[in-house]
């Protein structure tokens, strides 16, 4: 149980740091402001997934008790980690609605959704 | 006179065809054709990536296994907390800090969007018949879900963000079906409930922190659960608030 | 009048009181200014109360909530944490007033760079005093939003752009740098830095090398080292200019303050990562201070110049490998002489633009006659960031220069040397032109007398940085032993 419970957290760990550099990539790659947004997102929850996954390897308790030697009862996952996540989900909203208030900005201002080189006089 | 801004190398993160685009003069973003990164420094960036990968990989899998983690801590508290529930107690209690700035970083989102500009309403089309009923039947029974997972946040799942969230998806709905709030709620009204989370939370817990032997934010235990179910209260309006009018995107 | 000592009373304000003036201002918008301005000096009040707590009593530790440490959220005042925060009052008060008359005619803009400014100034200062890792992603968070928020204030596309791509840095930096948090959680299950400082020896290597590369690139990326400085110029030289100031005074030291302190007290000592600091330092010296040379507008030559200064914070690194801390101590004097001189230098500028209508130093018509005490605040800001004496940027030249002869590095010495030159170019350069006659005779608006007194306070406090050396060195001594890594019990836990 404890290797099927650690196989599982390492597998979602480890989808979370494909979604982390798939992320990456979209990021430096992508010109257009809202893709940028978009593989941000991505990279976030990424992370997310990556913070909660492991913390499903919680300690285990074992059952003591006069009856069965090999009882072992997985402890729930770890509570703080899930808040951490809980936090990060909402300040990544934050961040999103504040990226596209910008970006929504600068397209009425300037009439273009991408960071130009040319600095605008 | 163009300012020379200069990027850095390759490794540019912001990513826009330097070379290609360097000195031609402009339509409209959308209808010029675009060419991104050349082949080779895609392919670079893949390989750079990947290795990326390999080493966060194998930082995982040499992660200690029992895990070392604050479950037995937190469960060890989990009675003196006023909920039932771990992860509301760590959120509301025993990291309530995070929780108050958490709340503060939505607050400064929305008055940021407001700084920005004004809200240039929700209509992309007009909503068709479906759409405008639906409030009608859906409204009601979020606002019902919303209370339920505020209640419930205390020994199940579920809790002031949660509740907030599908009151801002109210907001939403409302806004998208073309029934934005009046006028006179999108001013002081919407300001007051956003502030509401924030303020009740930071008197509070300055509140406690001024009792005799109390410290800040430290909830004394007979009254844990009351002052938890109120600061939950008071954020999840603000939250819904807040999330809708970042959906509305600028200032009233 | 009797100054409480309890640490708990002024660390509270420090974080509540500008907290509080951001929600009343952004409640009542139309009495933003006064209500804001108030807040400001209360709040620098309350740090000086908390400086003078912490050179009386040492270090303050309040446990919040009451739990202790791994269960709760640690605050702690000590020495360093003080300094920044004595430094960002001061630079803050000068700001908040020339702020009250740069705005006094936008009302939008006034309305809303009060809130946006007093929360910034909370999350410095919350930054400054949390313990937990955690914590200081939300801070971290904290101020990239705010300080985006104020870049975007200026409103033309310039402005507009240089937000988002700071935004989105700053996401990418805090991402990089909570990855670290968790894989230092996961191995380690604590996030309060004392205890994972004490656990992280026995934790696995490969988890540990991740954790501190994606912590420092995430930091790296704030502070805009070479290379990753790239966001810094459009988004400083495009602020309003008290913002400017702000950004490049204040919002810089606050990610440079979390990367010293996590290196002394968790992840440091690694010698080629500190070796590879120096070297990215050095080359920001060099290559920001050529560039700054370059340039022909004013506040985009200033934000260059902050790339410049930014490097020799980080050849402090290699240099403090020999054990002593005089390297850090001249790194820090730097930063906070850097904060009050980058500050004048912006807030100048902010006055000869109001004056000229442009910022093309080049083609303004003879300043100096009629706005002398500008001109004198930018000077004696450029004496500061050459490193004459007997400004604050010389102690901290001199102490690195010090440190870098007495352990042979000649390499990073001519460094800092070059870069003392290039900045005499480049302050000179605009000095120069501002006693000449631009090509247009022009009339010159008005500059409110408190935005020229406010700069020139801000220059003249950073060459009494240099001479107050004796004062200050208690407050700015580094070090692996004076870092503060005490017990991992915290004081005032009922927990």
């Amino acid at each position: 149980m404890m290797d099927l419970l650690w196989t599982q957290a390492v597998f979602w760990a480890l989808v979370g740091i494909a979604l982390l550099v798939i992320g990456l990539y979209a990021l430096i790659v992508h010109a257009h402001l809202l893709r940028k947004v978009l593989a941000l997102n991505i990279m976030s929850s990424g992370v997310f997934v990556l913070f909660i996954a492991l913390a499903r390897r919680a300690p285990r308790e074992a059952a003591g008790g006069a009856d069965a030697p090999a009882q072992v009862v997985p402890a729930p996952p770890d509570p703080v980690p899930q808040a951490m996540v809980l936090t990060g989900i909402v300040v990544a909203v934050a961040a999103t609605g504040l990226l596209l208030a910008l970006i929504v900005r600068l397209r009425s201002v300037a009439g273009r959704t991408t960071l130009d080189n040319r600095a605008d006089d | 006179m163009p300012a020379t801004t200069e990027m850095g190398s390759g490794r540019d993160r912001r990513g826009a065809s330097r070379r290609e685009s360097g000195g031609q003069a402009r339509g409209p973003a959308s209808a010029r054709p675009r060419r991104e990164l050349p082949l080779a420094a895609r392919v670079l960036l893949g390989l750079l990536l990947l290795a990326l990968f390999c080493a966060l990989a194998l930082a995982v899998l040499s992660l200690p296994s029992p895990a070392p983690g604050l479950s037995a801590a937190v469960a060890a508290r989990l009675d003196e907390s006023g909920v039932s529930h771990p992860v509301t107690a760590v959120l509301l209690n025993f990291r309530a800090y995070d929780t108050l700035l958490e709340l503060t970083v939505l607050l400064l989102a929305l008055i940021g969007t407001w700084s920005v500009g004004t809200a240039h309403g929700c209509a992309g089309s007009p909503p068709g018949p479906l759409l405008r009923q639906l409030p009608r039947l859906l409204v009601p029974l979020m606002v019902l879900v919303a209370g339920y997972l505020l209640w419930a946040g205390a020994h199940a799942p579920g809790g002031a963000f949660q509740a907030g969230s599908l009151l801002g998806g109210i907001g939403i709905l409302l806004c998208l079906s073309g029934r934005p709030l009046p006028r006179w709620a999108q001013g002081w009204p919407v300001r007051l409930l956003a502030l509401a989370g924030v303020t009740v939370f930071a008197a509070l817990g300055a509140g406690a922190g001024a009792l005799p032997g109390g410290a800040l934010l430290a909830w004394p235990p007979g009254w844990a659960k009351a002052l938890i179910l109120a600061v939950e209260l008071a954020a999840m309006l603000s939250i819904g608030a807040i999330l809708a009018a970042l959906f509305a995107g600028g200032r009233p | 009048m009797r100054w409480d000592p309890g640490g708990l009373d002024w660390t509270l304000a420090v974080v509540f009181l500008p907290l509080a003036g951001a929600l009343l201002c952004f409640l009542v918008p139309r009495r933003a200014a006064p209500v804001g301005l108030g807040a400001a000096v209360l709040t620098a009040a309350a740090t000086f109360g908390l400086t003078l707590a912490v050179l009386a009593d040492g270090v303050q530790r309040t446990a919040l909530g009451g739990w202790a440490a791994p269960l709760g959220i640690l605050w702690r005042a000590d020495e360093l944490s003080v300094a920044l925060m004595a430094m960002t009052a001061t630079v803050g008060v000068a700001v908040s007033f020339y702020a009250g008359a740069y705005f006094r005619d936008e009302h939008t803009e006034r309305a809303f760079f009060w809130p946006l400014w007093l929360l910034l100034w909370m999350a410095l200062n919350a930054l400054f005093l949390s313990a937990d890792l955690f914590n200081l992603y939300v801070t971290l968070e904290l101020v990239g939003f705010a300080a985006a928020s104020l870049t975007a204030l200026g409103g033309n596309a310039a402005a507009l752009a240089g937000a988002v791509r700071y935004l989105m840095v700053s996401v990418l930096g805090s991402l990089s740098y909570l990855l670290g948090v968790a894989l230092v959680y996961h191995a380690c299950g604590t996030v309060d830095i004392t205890l994972a400082a004490t656990r992280m020896g026995d934790a696995p290597g490969a988890a540990m090398h991740a954790a501190t590369g994606a912590i420092i690139a995430g930091l790296l990326l704030k502070t805009a080292l070479f290379p990753l400085h790239f966001w810094l110029p459009p988004a400083h030289g495009s602020a309003p200019a008290p913002v400017s100031a702000l950004l490049s005074a204040l919002v810089i030291k606050a990610s440079f303050y979390l990367l010293l302190r996590l290196w002394l007290d968790m992840l440091g000592g690694g010698r080629w990562l500190a070796e590879l600091l120096g070297v990215l330092g050095a080359a920001a010296v060099i290559w920001g201070s050529l560039l700054a040379l370059r340039q022909t507008r004013l506040k985009l030559l200033i934000a260059y110049s902050t790339v410049a200064q930014v490097g020799y914070l980080f050849i402090a690194f290699p240099l403090s490998l020999a054990g002593n801390g005089a390297a850090w101590t001249g790194a820090l004097y730097l930063a906070l002489a850097h904060g009050l001189a980058k500050a004048a230098m912006f807030l100048s500028a902010g006055s000869l633009i109001r004056f000229g209508g442009h910022d093309r130093f080049a083609e303004l018509d003879r300043p100096v006659p009629r706005l002398p005490l500008t001109l004198t605040a930018f000077t004696l800001a450029g004496v500061s960031i050459m490193g004459l004496p007997p400004s604050g940027g010389f102690i901290g030249k001199w102490l690195l220069l010090e440190s870098a002869f007495r352990q042979g590095r000649y390499g990073l010495a001519a460094v800092v040397l070059l870069g003392g030159v290039l900045a005499a170019a480049y302050v000179f350069k605009v000095v120069g032109h501002a006693f000449t006659p631009g090509p247009r005779e022009h009339r010159g608006l008005r500059v409110p007398a408190v935005m020229e007194w406010s700069a020139l306070l801000l220059a003249v406090g950073a060459i009494l940085l240099g001479l107050g050396l004796p004062l200050l060195r208690p407050l700015l001594q580094v070090g692996p032993e004076s870092s503060g890594a005490g017990s991992a019990a915290a004081v005032g836990a009922w927990g």
